[in-house]
């Protein structure tokens, strides 16, 4: 049957309360400037003439008749394409707040079609789920009057952690005795920025953690460092004598790696470490993935890359043929690179394999340590599928492999850094330590650091996440230098800074009412307690309620 | 707060001297318990002078079946029974009602281990107590072991000090020590477990403390982790402190001025000032996860007789040292140094501070104040 055409609903089509983000316009302030027009990322708001009837009623004349207005308003599109992502950049820059997005109460059906032109959803940010298991974590072991609580503000505090393989005490002895080699260990501060690739985010953006990250280091005293991610790093850091505070990461496409190696002779300094990526928490399965807008000319001379194409890295390493072969050839060859000086690590996405590959790292000697990264962390670029629905949860399988290690009596050797998710509704200092305390190391943050530092609009709730796409609103993750321009180094270093002596006020506000000051509270599991009992048992923690 | 006290004296005392400095500290405790460690044994009954390398049980039969049981393992062992110290015991003055037998015994070793090395040795006592131990966890904990080791008798027993000093009849002198450490109270945050008085003890190792450890969790559960069969127990935070210094001392091998620097060790910024601070940040490194939190002042003995003070790294606990040539008292507080040795010249008396670690060696001529800031006495890698 011929299908009628006059009303205009087609399968796909779409009105403002299918989309997740219904525009409000308050035409009686809308001064007609245009700025949210301009800046809309999507385009999803435009300028258009409209007209409209008004009825008039004149009692004194036969004749009836309406009489018609043309105004020009502000309408919202309803293509997918330039759907609102709810960024609220309209909201911003408008004079008179007049406009701005509301999430959709109702059902927003435009989910049903992000799958356009068979294509499947892809985005960036972290698993569309505002819970998190970490915030309802509390730390209920008070010192009181059994022992004296601590002064947060005036007590001493050491809060740093160790990053590197720790010798069995026995082990360290007789190697010190005889001189033989002591594998390199790094005295860090347990909340690191978590790998952000100079590509995935903008050259502003980058400067400013740098910044921020020497700052913490050499004037506050906090041993902040800051992993690269895949895709080398900027060749002016890797000759400055900042590269310490750097951990460089290398991940299955290699890209950066040539600049890195070339500079190797040049280097004032060893880096904080190296980070073999096998796997993400965000898109466990999928290798880094850079898209083409974001390959300028700068990303494409640090990677060694032609300008402007897909940058997709493979799913596991080339020399990947067996996990002992594997950490063989890598850990071995990167130690090897720096002689033995620099601590490596692999890290892994969550998953039920975890215990096996730290099985496997405690029995290689030049193994640093070992990065879980869960499925609440974030990415540049990924499918929202394998965002959403793949990988394992951190909190759970941090505490498998803590115990494992217990049972072993190796906890003290292999440092496990925890990340995924630390920070996601802002409790970044409470997420991190109950982290700490069911046995991690330290965390990475990544996504927080962006929200905090940068004014990142990303959220749980589906909020901008278009990373992948270069069209980041606030400058932090495009390549566009009309984009990136609005994000000030300067203030980004400040943000840094700002943020890191909050954690250490409130990691201090944790440790001094359970009476801990000598030493990071790791695997303190006696010292924290969650609502629910079979989590509790889980993960072998107090009940409360 | 608990309170110390420690009596180290070349002639032999009673430690019912002891339990009457432990009544001029009694503001600070409820009466939740006594541990007592004597070392430098010597009865009025039997001449343990010549036999010093016999070991003494110590512990509660709580029953007449738990003690004939223990007899036939010792038997059954190759033990044999040299003597047995009767304590003249006055049940109606102990609140406990289940006390059957006090047990301070000594035992001559099986005749086989004159073959045995002194380690060997060493561990098959320690093998013994804790088989004894377990025998009586495994029947409803009728029996309960302190200690078994040359030398040492441990007496616990919960309720006030002089009163359980009373009942036991420990005034009469028939039992004097050269080192008496006395402890009274009992676990803060834990059961009253008689297991849970302090001193603690290991192969000839004991400590005690006034305070809390509040790192406790992960320092058990790392001393557990190296499967050593006597890091076992763990009813108190503060058992962790003797089993620290046992690693350090026997394990590791490391000079008794190690243990500051494992349990506290110095910060970083220190460390790159110290003339050892290469290795004493890699020891810090390695044994981190033994390091120490909360208020706590530790008091430990040693085989050899040497005795040990050390303080938190905040120095949140007081204690003082006192005393003349032969004969040093350490106590929680200066009444308590003042009830052990009253004539001494108290402007010697000395409060370590967070630094310091106190040792009076087994010559007990003078007390030795060590700085962790000094250089370190370690020969092998320093």
């Amino acid at each position: 049957m011929v299908s009628i055409r006059t009303i205009p609903s087609t399968p796909g089509s779409l009105t403002p309360v299918d989309l997740q983000w219904v525009i409000s316009h308050r035409e009686d302030r809308c001064t007609l400037c245009g700025h949210c027009t301009s800046v809309c990322p999507t385009g999803a708001i435009y300028l258009t003439y409209r007209r409209q009837r008004m009825p008039k009623l004149d009692l004194l004349q036969k004749k009836r008749g309406s009489e018609y207005r043309v105004f020009t308003g502000i309408r919202q599109r309803t293509e997918v394409g330039s759907r609102c992502i709810g960024c609220g950049m309209c909201t911003a820059v408008c004079p008179n707040e007049a406009i701005g997005p509301n999430p959709n109460a109702t059902d927003a059906r435009v989910r049903l079609l992000m799958n356009d032109k068979g294509g499947a959803w892809t985005r960036g940010g972290r698993r569309n789920s505002p819970e998190s298991l970490l915030d309802r974590i509390m730390f209920n072991r008070i010192s009181m009057l059994t022992d004296p609580a601590l002064d947060a503000g005036r007590h001493e505090f050491y809060m740093n952690t160790l990053l590197g393989r720790v010798l069995p005490p026995e082990e360290y002895l007789r190697r010190k005795a005889t001189g033989e080699w002591i594998p390199p260990v790094r005295e860090i501060f347990p909340f690191v920025i978590g790998s952000m690739s100079f590509g995935a985010l903008s050259p502003n953006m980058w400067l400013g953690l740098l910044q921020g990250v020497a700052y913490c280091n050499e004037i506050l005293g906090i041993p902040v460092v800051m992993a690269t991610g895949e895709g080398g790093c900027p060749p002016w850091v890797l000759r400055s004598p900042y590269l310490k505070y750097i951990v460089l990461q290398i991940a299955s496409g290699y890209f950066g790696w040539d600049e890195i190696i070339r500079a190797i002779p040049d280097m004032q300094c060893d880096p904080a470490a190296i980070e073999i990526k096998y796997g993400q928490g965000a898109k466990p399965g999928d290798g880094g993935l850079l898209m083409w807008f974001k390959v300028s000319k700068l990303i494409a001379r640090l990677r060694g890359v032609p300008e402007g194409v897909d940058l997709p890295s493979p799913p596991v390493h080339q020399t990947l043929y067996s996990i002992e072969e594997s950490v063989m050839k890598m850990i071995q060859t990167m130690s090897m690179a720096w002689d033995f000086r620099v601590p490596v690590y692999p890290k892994i996405s969550g998953s039920t394999s975890a215990k096996s590959v730290l099985n496997n790292l405690v029995r290689n000697p030049y193994a640093s340590g070992l990065l879980i990264d869960g499925v609440d962390g974030g990415t540049g670029a990924a499918y929202n599928i394998s965002m959403d629905a793949t990988g394992h949860p951190i909190a759970s399988n941090l505490r498998e492999c803590y115990l494992d290690l217990v049972a072993q009596g190796k906890q003290n050797e292999i440092p496990l850094f925890a990340a995924g998710g630390v920070g996601k509704n802002g409790n970044v200092t409470q997420n991190g330590m109950a982290l700490i305390m069911l046995g991690a190391s330290g965390v990475h943050i990544g996504k927080y650091i962006m929200q905090s530092a940068a004014g990142c609009l990303g959220s749980e709730r589906n909020r901008c996440n278009v990373c992948n796409i270069g069209l980041c609103p606030k400058g932090i993750t495009s390549q566009n230098p009309k984009l990136y321009r609005r994000l000030d180094p300067d203030q980004v270093a400040q943000r840094v800074v700002d943020t890191f002596m909050a954690i250490q006020t409130e990691m201090k506000k944790i440790m001094a009412p359970l009476g801990r000051s000598q030493s990071l509270p790791i695997g303190m599991s006696d010292a924290i307690g969650i609502n629910d009992a079979d989590v509790a048992e889980r993960l072998k923690i107090r009940y409360i309620c | 707060m608990c309170r110390l006290a420690l009596k180290t004296a070349t002639e032999p005392f009673s430690p019912y001297s002891i339990l009457t400095a432990m009544e001029a500290m009694q503001e600070g405790y409820d009466g939740s318990g006594l541990g007592l460690l004597l070392r430098g044994l010597e009865f009025t009954d039997f001449n343990y002078k010549i036999r010093t390398t016999y070991p003494v049980l110590s512990g509660i039969a709580h029953t007449g079946e738990a003690l004939a049981r223990l007899n036939s393992l010792m038997e059954k062992w190759g033990y044999k029974l040299k003597y047995t110290h009767e304590f003249d015991v006055n049940h109606s003055m102990i609140e406990a009602k289940d006390r059957n037998t006090y047990i301070l015994r000594v035992y001559k070793t099986p005749d086989h281990w004159v073959y045995f090395d002194q380690e060997h040795i060493e561990s098959e006592l320690m093998a013994t107590r804790i088989d004894l131990r377990r025998n009586g966890e495994e029947n409803g904990g009728d029996l309960t072991v302190f200690s078994f080791w040359p030398d040492v008798a441990m007496i616990k027993e919960v309720g006030w000090p002089l009163e359980i000093g009373k009942a036991l009849s420990l005034h009469d002198n028939r039992l004097k020590a050269r080192v008496v450490m006395a402890q009274g109270r009992q676990n803060t945050n834990y059961g009253i477990n008689l297991y849970a008085c302090h001193p603690f003890f290991i192969q000839g190792i004991a400590t005690m403390t006034n305070g809390e450890n509040t790192a406790f969790v992960p320092i058990k559960e790392w001393l557990a982790g190296t499967h050593y069969p006597g890091y076992i127990g763990y009813q108190s935070d503060s058992e962790v402190f003797a089993h620290i210094l046992h690693y350090v001392v026997k394990r590791l091998n490391l000079p008794l001025e190690a243990y500051k620097h494992v349990i506290t060790p110095l910060k970083t910024e220190e460390l790159l000032r110290h003339p050892q601070g290469d290795f004493l940040r890699g020891l810090r490194d390695v044994c981190r996860r033994l390091i120490i939190d909360g208020p706590n002042c530790v008091m430990g003995s040693l085989p050899d007789e040497s005795c040990l003070l050390v303080m938190d790294h905040k120095k949140l606990r007081p204690a003082t040292i006192g005393g003349k040539p032969g004969e040093w008292a350490m106590a929680s507080e200066m009444c308590g140094v003042d009830a052990m040795i009253p004539d001494r010249d108290r402007s010697l008396d000395y409060q370590p501070m967070r630094e310091n670690t106190i040792i009076v060696p087994p010559d007990r001529k003078e007390f030795k104040i060590w700085s962790q800031f000094e250089p370190f006495p370690l020969h092998q890698a320093a």
